[in-house]
């Protein structure tokens, strides 16, 4: 049991810290409603996506919160070029 | 001119402020005291309530610690109080969330503190007649709870939306009572209630200068707002929203 315990708490652990870069690009694109999810990539430079609006830079603050317990900083997602500068962000922080 | 003559002094009146340790609580505490006051100040936090006394003019004050999200402590604190002439219900906190990211849980943790906490504290101190005829009831309210709302801050506009219609529910109830019952709202104010640092100094900056008064309010705007409410000079004045905004809504 208690060796099981511990697995579990292993396995808990890696998937909260590893959630790779790929992970992060899905969860990023699907916070926009009229850009393809196929568009974006780990090196898009989101600033210049159409759709991006500072809604949508408070909405990547709430999902890195809430996938990632993090707490993103406004200046953060402003200082981020590419997706995953923001990734980065977010991995330094956690 | 008769020196004197002042009817928005608080001279001789007791007042409850909630939220003492920050921001427009502080501020309230501050400056009514500074009118005369004696004042009851209120917070979760020890250190920062006595640095908020530490800058309070006059004597007779006093601080009392209570977590008004848990009605027990309320009811507690109401039990130790003397009689009021006001009650500034102020203590209140924000998080920005998208709407798609609503969390029930933080939407009920705001709802606790903005909203329910408040109401019961009224309730309270009206259920122990600790709330003297003559007495006026001042709820900080916001500018989000009844006209304009920034992107993310839905959760807050309703907390303090309710606070809103609330009040003038109050009004009509205490009237008979010779007990009146207002909210301030504001807009943005300099209070260290975004400090969490969500929303950018670059956005917030930009923000400041959509206001008409090119700023956004200092606690102190708030404050004065309070005292009027709070004074004899207010006597006719009851279930009302006050808008205290920089002239933003006029654009």
């Amino acid at each position: 049991m208690e060796t099981g315990t511990r697995v579990d708490n292993v396995i808990n652990f890696t998937i909260n810290i590893m959630k790779t870069l790929d992970e992060f690009v899905e969860l990023f694109a699907e916070l926009f409603d009229t850009v393809d999810p196929e568009e974006i990539h780990a090196d898009t430079v989101f600033h210049d996506i159409d759709e991006w609006s500072s809604l949508i830079g408070l909405s990547v603050i709430a999902m890195v919160d809430d996938e990632f317990d993090v707490a993103l900083k406004g200046d953060d997602v402003m200082n981020s070029v590419t997706v995953e500068d923001l990734y980065n962000r977010v991995v330094e922080k956690l | 001119m008769n020196d004197s003559y002042n009817p928005f002094s608080l001279q001789g009146k007791t007042i409850l402020v909630t939220g003492a340790s920050s921001g427009i609580g502080r501020a309230a505490a501050v400056e009514c005291s500074r009118m005369g006051a004696r004042v009851v100040i209120t917070a979760r936090n020890s250190q920062r309530l006595e640095e908020t006394l530490s800058r309070m003019e006059g004597d007779g004050h006093r601080m009392c610690i209570c977590d008004l999200s848990d009605t027990a402590s309320i009811e507690e604190m109401v039990a130790g109080l003397p009689e009021l002439d006001g009650l500034v219900n102020n203590a209140g906190f924000t998080q920005i969330r998208p709407l798609k990211f609503i969390d029930e849980e933080i939407f009920k943790q705001l709802l606790q503190v903005d909203t329910i906490a408040p109401i019961i504290l009224l309730r309270q101190l009206v259920k122990k007649k600790k709330l003297l005829s003559g007495g006026s009831v001042v709820f900080t309210g916001s500018l989000a709870g009844v006209a304009r709302v920034s992107p993310g801050n839905s959760m807050y506009a309703g907390c303090k939306g309710a606070i809103s219609a609330f009040v003038r529910g109050a009004a009509v109830e205490l009237a008979d009572k010779g007990i009146r019952v207002n909210a301030v709202c504001p807009a943005m104010v300099d209070t260290g209630i975004l400090d969490s640092g969500t929303v950018s100094q670059e956005q917030l900056e930009q923000d400041r200068l959509r206001y008409p008064l090119k700023r956004y309010g200092r606690p102190e705007d708030v404050a004065w707002a309070m005292i009027y409410l709070l004074s004899d000079a207010s006597s006719w004045v009851t279930g009302t929203n006050m808008i205290l905004d920089g002239g933003v809504l006029l654009k």
